[in-house]
């Protein structure tokens, strides 16, 4: 999977989770100020990336995604060691 | 107030109050998960609802991991969670001056910690779901206090703050949590109560009688159903009036 392809996976998962239009999501919008989510919707979008990804996000690597381009970066790095694993 | 189509998980399902909850969910029409600590000591409980509706865990409930993989184990088998019964307690009585470190961490542990445990794990699929009843099963005992209980009673009063704080979290999601605060039951737990206790509650309570399990699991079912879409963070006591 290349990294657009994340990003886009990304942004509908947000889209779904935040009741945002995709023309707001850049990769420099942050979750909390710029899309708006309260401390429960972080913890779904991060449990929907899960899901969507097929990875897992550790609570304290949580903190470090502020930005859709952090969990971007998160998404791919993980995959990347994925893949590299296999 | 049926529960069909619901998955229930019941913690310390094998007696006594935990028992008479997995056997009224499951007559409500729930798929009912019966955890204890023994491997197979469910059985009977299964064989009772229905194999097709109910299967039977082991879980240590000390151990967090084995926790978070029980609950895996049930919605692999289940398909979700949408109610949590987080029943199982024990005690180790004694009097403070004599009570050791292990007698406290090991009822803070199994009664309250496990509690957590469960319960963070549940969530996930209730919050998916938008749909989740949480019951918590305190004790007057949380509420009042007992000598030569310091350890169970705080954990039964840790119960109901924890139950309040979930109840303002999850709440947004369609979630409920409450706790139910029984009185003295008739069970394995209370059969070697004092005579003069069992006289006190006799004499005491307006309602003259100590409670059975089939009491408690009443209350737990009206608060696991659609019916107590409006009622959360509340411990209700069931203690035949014993504490008013």
């Amino acid at each position: 999977m290349d990294r657009n392809e994340i990003f886009e996976k990304v942004k509908k998962a947000v889209v779904e989770q935040l009741d945002v239009r995709e023309e707001e999501i850049t990769e420099e919008s942050t979750f909390v100020q710029d899309l708006g989510a309260d401390s429960l919707e972080v913890v779904e979008i991060v449990m929907a990336l899960e899901e969507a990804f097929n990875i897992e996000i550790p609570d304290d690597e949580v903190d470090q995604i502020k930005t859709v381009g952090d969990a971007v970066n998160f998404i791919e790095s993980k995959l990347k060691e994925k893949a590299g694993a296999e | 107030m049926s529960l069909e189509g619901r998955v229930a998980i019941v913690t310390g399902a094998s007696r006594g109050i935990g028992r008479a909850i997995a056997l009224e969910l499951g007559r409500a029409g729930a798929s009912v998960a019966c955890l204890s600590s023994r491997q197979g000591g469910c059985s009977p409980l299964v064989a009772e609802i229905g194999e097709d509706r109910a299967a039977d865990f082991a879980c240590d409930n000390a151990d967090v991991s084995a926790i978070e993989a029980t609950v895996q184990a049930v919605v692999e088998r289940f398909g979700a969670v949408h109610i949590l019964v987080n029943n199982a307690g024990v005690a180790r009585d004694a009097l403070l001056l004599r009570m050791s470190v292990e007698a406290w961490d090991e009822v803070m542990n199994v009664n309250l910690r496990a509690a957590f445990a469960f319960t963070k794990a549940c969530s996930r699929s209730m919050m998916k779901e938008r749909w989740g009843r949480i019951v918590n099963l305190s004790s007057i005992v949380g509420l009042h206090g007992q000598a030569g209980q310091a350890n169970y009673a705080a954990s039964k009063a840790g119960l109901i703050g924890f139950t309040k704080s979930v109840a303002k979290e999850l709440g947004s999601r369609g979630i409920t949590c409450n706790a139910v605060a029984p009185g003295f039951i008739e069970t394995e737990m209370t059969q070697n109560l004092p005579a003069e206790m069992r006289e006190h509650v006799l004499n005491t309570a307006p309602l003259g009688r100590l409670g059975t399990p089939d009491d408690v699991a009443k209350v737990v079912r009206f608060l696991a159903s659609d019916d107590s879409g409006y009622i959360t963070g509340q411990t209700v006591v069931v203690d035949g009036g014993l504490t008013l």
